[in-house]
Parts: C-alpha cells; structure tokens; sequence
C-alpha cells in the first residue's frame, strides 16, 4: 500500500535518514525499530509532511505522493501521533482532537457537535472519563497522550502512523492501545508502530523494520518470530545483555528521606515511606494512581500536608530549597517539564546545579563544558556533541539528558520519575548501570516507572499505589511481575 | 538570511553559526542604509557631526533596549520604560534633588528607574499580574506622576549640576561621553546575558518557566529581578536624556517602549521568550535609527518613517518565521 524509497534526510551536521526503503502493506501492523537517533521519528515526520525529504520516493496506492505539508499528509489519508506530544494546551479536549477540521458552517464553530463527536472517539478509546470540554494543559500526561490518540482517529485516516505512542501509558492502557489497532487493521488501515519495548512488538506486530543510522538494515521481518538477540543486534550493531545490574553487595546505610502521612485530597493520602542513603526505591501503580504526585509532592513542587524530612530535618515547601538541601526531580513529561528547547545539551544538563559551576554568578564554562561532555559520554547521547540545541536531538536521547542534569552537583536523593522513557534497549541497560552506580555511592533513589518489570528489577524496595494509597510495601525480590500487576489491578494485595 | 539550508554538507558544524548569521543579516541590513546614505546625502551623511548624533540619538534608547530584551527573553515585556525613564528625569531634577549635587542627581535617577521596575516585577511575580497589564498601568501612572512632579513644566538642569551635561558635551577621541556609557552597558549587559547565572537562569525562566521551576529556580524572584534591571536601564536612560537636552520633563521619551521592543524584535529576540541576544536589538536599534536619520536627511516627513520602520518590523518578524519552520516538528 505505501512505499518508501531511498529517503534522504540532511539537517546541519547530520544526515538523519541515508536511503531508508520503507513498505507497508493494508490492514498491517508495521514496526519501525532502531537505536535512539536511528531516524524513526524522522521518517514518520517525511511520510506526515512535517518534512520534506531531499531525495527519495514515496508512492501510496501505486501512485506517487508528495506529502509537503502535513494538511496534504492529512488529505492522503496519513494520520500522526507525534513521539513529542503536539497538543495546544489553552485549547479543550474537544478543540484539539478537531483541530484543523472543526465541525463548523461558515466559519461558525458548532461546538455542540464539536464536543458530541469528541465523545464519541474518546469513548472509542476507552476513555469516557476525559471530558470534552476539559483544558488539555491540565490533563495528565496518559491522558494527553489519549488526546493525541483522539486527533488522529478523528480523521479518516488509511495509514496511521505512531510514534512511541505507549511511551506514556500503563499496562492496561497499552491493552487498551492494542484493542483499538486490532480493530483499525480490521477495517483495513495500516498502522506503523515505533516502540523501544520488544514485547508490544512481538504482541502487536505483523512486520518489522530495522533502522540504524539512518539506513534500512533489514525489511519485512517477522514481528513474532525473529528471534530477540538478532533483532537487537540488528539495532545495536552488538549483543546487548537486556538485564538489570545484579542487586546485593550494596547495603543501605542511614535513611536520607522520610515521608509521614502526606496527603493532598483527592490525588493521594496518608502515604508514609522511607528511603535510605543507597537504596532505590520504586513506587509501582497505574497512570493515575498518585505516582508522580507524590514525586512532585516530596520535591516540593505540588502542595500537600504531612512531613517530608531529608536527613531528619523537614524540608521546606518549594522546589528552591529541596534542591538546595540535595533533591533532584528528573519528571515525567521532559518536553514540558524539563528542557530547555532551543539551549545547547550543555545548558540543559548543568540548568539544576549552575550554582555549582559558578563563582559569584560568573559561569566557569570550561568547566561546565567539560562535565557535560563527560556525562554525553557516560550516558552515549548522541551525537556526542553537547553545543547543539537539545531539539535537533531525538527524544531517547533528550530524555538521557534528563537524567545527566542530576548526576551531578552531589544529590542526596534522586527522584526519577520515567527515566527510561523513549530510550532503546542498549542505552536502557546503561541507564539502569549509571542508576545502580549512583545507589552505590550512597544516593538514595525513588523511582517511578509504568513497567513493572523495570521496577522490580531495579528497586530494592517496592511501594504498591493504588488511587493514592500504599496497599503494599515489600523485598522487590519477594514479588513477581503477576502478583504486582494483580495488585495494582484489582487492589488485592499478595 | 541565516537560515540553516537543507543542503549543508555534512561536515558543516552550522547549527552554532546561526546566530551569528542571523546578525550578519541585520549587518547587511545596516551596510544597505549605509550605502543608501552615502548616496542620497553624500555630503552630509558621512560627516562626524551626523555620525555623533546618530549615536547619541541611540544611546538613550540603546540602554533602554539591553533592559527590554532581558526582560523580553525572560518571556515579559515591559511598556512603562519610557514613561520611568521620564519619571526618573522629573524626580532628579527638582528644585530639592538639585540642590544636593550631580551625583545625587543621577543616583536619585537610577534609584527611581530601579524602583518602579521592582514594583513591575513585585506586581507581575507575586502580584499575579499579566505583564502587560502591569506595565501599561505603571506606564500611565508614572507619566501622571512625572506631570504632578513637575506641574507638566520641563524642569532645566542648574548650573551648578552642569556636570550631568557634559556627560554630552565632554568628548573623547570626538565622540560624546554619553555614546561610551551606553557601549559600556551593552558589554554589561552581553556579560550579564551569555556569562553568568542570571544570564543562563534568564533564558531558563523565559523558555520554559516550568522547567525552569522544576529545576529549582527560583521563577518569581527572578522574573521580577528582570523588571528591576529594566528600570535600572531606564533610570541610566534617564541620565543620559538629562545630558543631552539639559532637562528634565515628563513627556521625554515618549514612545520609546515600541522603539526598544521593535528593536528587540528585529534583532531577533522572540516575543514568547527563551531566544534572543543583546547585539541583535543593538543592530536592530541601530537599523531602527539610522531610518529616522536617512529620513530626516533627506527631509521626508515623519509620517513615511513611521511606515517605513512598520515595514522593517513585519518584515524582520517574517524572517524570523522562517528561520522557526526551518525547525518545527
Ligand atoms: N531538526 C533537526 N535538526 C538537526 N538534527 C536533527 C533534527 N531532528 C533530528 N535530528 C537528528 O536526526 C537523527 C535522527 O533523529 P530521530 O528523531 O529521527 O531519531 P529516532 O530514531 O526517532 O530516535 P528516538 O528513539 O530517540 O526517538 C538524530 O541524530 C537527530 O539528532
Ligand atoms: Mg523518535
């Protein structure tokens, strides 16, 4: 049905697509893989009209197609869900999900029938709850993410393209992600999926296609059966051990936070925790369980009552002062929440301990520099080049930069809330290291993650959330992945 | 003009030099009303006096415009700068401020400048306020203030504040001391802006002010820092306006905010924040006011300059949007 071929896409200093061939058939679900900067995100953007391609050829039904804008993309029939969340936040829900093509007579806006149709495509969706007329900016991230869903279904797509769409989703949404494809490819739409996670693949996916560095290392696999070590070798170029750092050897010494009774009505209550000096904590629950409030909350970003105390002191409300006193909060949603577009890697990096890196406000930026250099290196950010704007990198690679602004400057505690989000698989182990290497110089972590595995893999200790409560505390290594979904489910706990 | 073309050979490490060609057009720009003035009015355009005045002519606003663009990049804008800047003029030549002697004159100048900034800042950060909003009603009340002050008389500096003129009439190497104070706060500003934390913390706040929290920023009392650093350039402003027409008055200054945000704009700082340099809205002041120079040169009215400079706004703005879809998703 659509064909790609030979996509040539240069930027300034980089050649982001070299002949990438692409095909992909009716009614298929068509997964596009590759390390982080391999050029997915670039590709869907030629095929959505957000770039123009300088060499290649794109041909949809037979016909050659030339999407130069994405309204031409839209009128081909090609829907897009961006990697990067592209929602107008002052707008509603409504608004949104019939941008550009409003229900509307003569320039009138018939929001009536705007705010019934926006129902009906949420409630498709499985997501009744979200109202029509709510203002996106205050929606949380999943359910921005549905919006976004929403958009694209809105049109009359054949071809709907998504990228990393499950980044910001739980386990039961990513379900419900895949109900709503099934039913899509039914009906004859192809669906092209971009996801670091092999097992949505392997459970969604018809074919596959390899990316890396931009050129197509391999077409047409087949999603289920291609062995995992040859897929990621495909990727990497290399054999990546996809396991967690062994645990033990580390013994957590004194407790550095400790949480009594915070609440804030509504979202989470009575939550009562405590995280020693070298010991990563996780906190597992669904999209809406209270997770990353209790993160904002600690951090003193999100009001709430109840005690925080870091080192046995109570830490002042105000994200000032907790970073003073050693926190450090890398957030859920980084284009929103955590960087500086248009600023080089280097400014994002050093942006949360600058103080460190000046004397009586004069930046050293020798040595601002050399440290950014050294955490690109250490957490492979790509291209390694710190003075570029962080928007020309890929997402997996900006969300490495999240992370590198709070290794340094001697945090005590780390709250980390997605870290791995949008990151490949290699670059994932090498993630999860650098964390284990941080408890192991004694910074205590709290983590959040929405895969499961990640967290019992990681943490030492494993909070159970659900609508806003702790039902369980427990040894990450007494609990298996079942019992912890079954809990965060249905509330029963082990 | 400097926009990063699609074909650039790979090896090209351009994204760094946008910037700087993005001011190599505003150069352009300035070489063409150059050659323009040396063709119309070859016999007065290149003259030292003219060239004097034209910068003397940019000082006062030039100072004005390297508060306007920190206060622009950290995602504000502030409309009451003239009206301070007459404010501070007023309040430092009273009979009273006066009598004590030029250098209380000038440090009452710049405490009044820095003072209704930090009420700006105070009123927009804590207060709530929308910064436009704010300012426009510091922009009329400081004006009333200024006419209150001095009965709407222009009040004549005395003699024995002379000292405060000769700021315009002292030259070094030909040139007015006035033209080197305004050189000296761009270096500072250009140091402030790209070398410090401030600086650094400035772009953070007007990018992304919730990043910027979340980082650990201290968002409000920054943002109204930025408006006490407008103020501060006004009350210098004030200063220098004092020197050169001997006076102060409440109507000095008048329309200088859309001088200095123009400036700013065309120099390619964003109105949204996060993006911009001090030497883009000098160039871009100093394009602004090399137009009023070539046109009153060559006697067209001021009704033509008015629409010319509009054009040269509209015209740098779309420059600008293209330079932006060059990087849109
Ligand atoms: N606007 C841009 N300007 C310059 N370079 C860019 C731009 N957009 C992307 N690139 C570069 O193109 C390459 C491919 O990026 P792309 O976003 O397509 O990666 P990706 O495969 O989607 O990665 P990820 O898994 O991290 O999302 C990267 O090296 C990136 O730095
Ligand atoms: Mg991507």
């Amino acid at each position: 049905m659509l064909v790609m071929k030979g996509i040539v896409k240069q930027f300034p200093g980089v050649r982001a697509l070299d002949g990438v061939d692409l095909d992909v058939r009716a009614g298929e679900v068509h997964c596009l893989l590759g390390q982080n900067g391999a050029g997915k995100s670039t590709l869907i953007k030629v095929l959505a009209g957000a770039h123009q391609p300088d060499e290649g050829t794109i041909s949809f039904n037979g016909a050659e197609v030339r999407p130069g804008s994405p309204i031409d993309a839209i009128k081909l029939g090609f829907a897009t869900i961006y990697q990067e969340l592209d929602l107008v936040d002052g707008l509603s829900v409504a608004e949104n999900i019939f941008l550009g093509h409003e229900h509307a007579r003569l320039g009138f806006v018939n929001r009536a029938a705007g705010r019934r149709a926006a129902r009906e495509v949420l409630e498709r969706l499985g997501h009744p709850e979200i109202r029509p007329s709510a203002e996106v900016g205050r929606l949380p991230p999943a359910a921005k993410q549905v919006v976004s869903m929403a958009r694209a279904l809105s049109h009359e797509a054949r071809l709907i393209i998504m990228d990393e769409p499950s980044a910001a989703l739980a386990h039961d949404e990513v379900a419900n992600l895949f109900r709503i494809i099934r039913e899509l490819t039914a009906q004859g739409v192809a669906v092209v999926y971009i996801s670091h996670r092999l097992e949505e693949i392997r459970e969604i996916g018809d074919r596959v296609t390899v990316l890396k560095d931009g050129r197509t290392v391999a077409v047409g696999l087949p999603a289920r059966e291609t062995p995992t070590q040859r897929i990621v070798s495909l990727m990497t170029g290399r054999n990546v051990e996809y396991v967690f750092p062994p645990r033990g050897g580390r013994e957590p010494g004194e407790e550095v936070l400790r949480v009594e009774g915070l609440s804030s009505p509504g979202v989470f209550g009575d939550v009562s925790f405590s995280v020693r000096a070298g010991e990563i904590v996780g906190l597992a629950g669904l999209v809406g369980s209270g997770r990353s409030e209790i993160l904002e909350a600690v951090y003193g970003a999100r009001p709430a009552t109840g005690r925080v105390l870091l080192d046995g002191r109570p830490v002042r409300r105000g994200v000032v002062g907790t970073v003073r006193r050693g926190m450090g909060l890398a957030p859920e949603e980084r284009k929103a929440q955590a960087l500086l577009l248009d600023q080089s890697v280097t400014a994002n990096i050093t942006l949360g301990t600058l103080p460190g890196f000046a004397r009586f406000g004069w930046i050293d930026r020798k040595r601002e520099r050399a440290e950014a250099q050294r955490l690109s290196e250490l957490l492979d950010i790509r291209p390694p080049d710190p003075e570029r704007p962080i928007r020309t990198l890929s997402g997996g690679n900006q969300q490495k930069a999240v992370l590198a602004r709070w290794l340094l400057g001697g945090r005590k505690l780390l709250l980390l809330d997605e870290p791995t989000r949008g990151v490949d698989v290699g670059a994932r182990a090498e993630l999860y290291a650098v964390i284990h290497d941080l408890a192991e110089r004694g910074i205590g972590v709290l983590l959040v993650s929405s895969e499961v595995p990640e967290v019992l893999g990681l943490a030492d200790r494993v909070l159970v959330l659900r609508e806003g409560t702790v039902i369980h505390e427990g040894e990450a290594g007494e609990l298996d992945e079942h019992a912890v979904l079954d809990m965060i489910m249905n509330g029963r706990a082990a | 003009m400097g926009e990063p073309t699609t074909k650039a050979a790979p090896a090209l490490p351009s994204i760094r030099g946008i910037g700087e060609m993005r001011h190599l057009g505003l150069l352009g720009a300035l070489a063409l009303l150059v050659v323009v003035g040396l063709i119309t009015r070859p016999e007065n355009f290149a003259t030292a006096s003219n060239l004097v005045s034209i910068l003397s002519l940019a000082a006062t606003i030039g100072v004005i415009t390297v508060g306007a663009t920190f206060v622009i990049i950290g995602g504000g804008i502030d409309l009451s700068v003239g009206a301070v800047m007459a404010l501070a003029s007023v309040w430092a030549t009273t009979v009273a401020t006066q009598s004590y002697g030029p250098v209380v004159v000038a440090i009452c100048a710049i405490l009044v400048g820095t003072g209704a900034g930090l009420l700006n800042g105070w009123l927009i950060a804590y207060g709530r306020l929308v910064p436009f909003i704010a300012t426009l009603a510091m922009l009329v009340a400081a004006r009333g203030l200024a006419q209150r002050m001095s009965d709407r008389k222009t009040q004549l500096i005395s003699e024995g504040n002379f000292s405060i003129v000769e700021l315009s009439t002292t030259r070094l190497l030909g040139i007015p001391l006035l033209v080197y104070i305004f050189a000296l706060v761009v270096v500072l500003g250009w140091i402030l802006l790209n070398r410090t934390t401030f600086g650094r913390r400035t772009y953070a706040v007007g990018g992304n002010p919730e990043a910027a929290r979340l980082a650990g920023i201290d968002v409000r009392r920054h943002s109204m820092l930025l408006y006490g650093l407008s103020g501060l350039c006004c009350g210098i402003a004030a200063i220098l306006i004092m020197a050169r027409t001997t006076t102060g008055s409440s109507t000095h200054g008048d329309l200088y905010e859309l001088d200095a945000i123009a400036a700013v704009i065309i120099g390619g700082t964003l109105l949204t924040g996060g993006r911009g340099t001090i030497v883009g809205s000098i160039l871009g002041l100093l394009i602004f006011t090399l137009i009023t120079n070539l046109f009153i040169l060559n006697g067209l009215n001021t009704s033509d300059q008015l629409i010319a400079k509009g054009l040269i706004i509209v015209v740098a703005v779309l420059l600008q949007r293209r330079n932006l879809k060059e990087r849109a998703p």
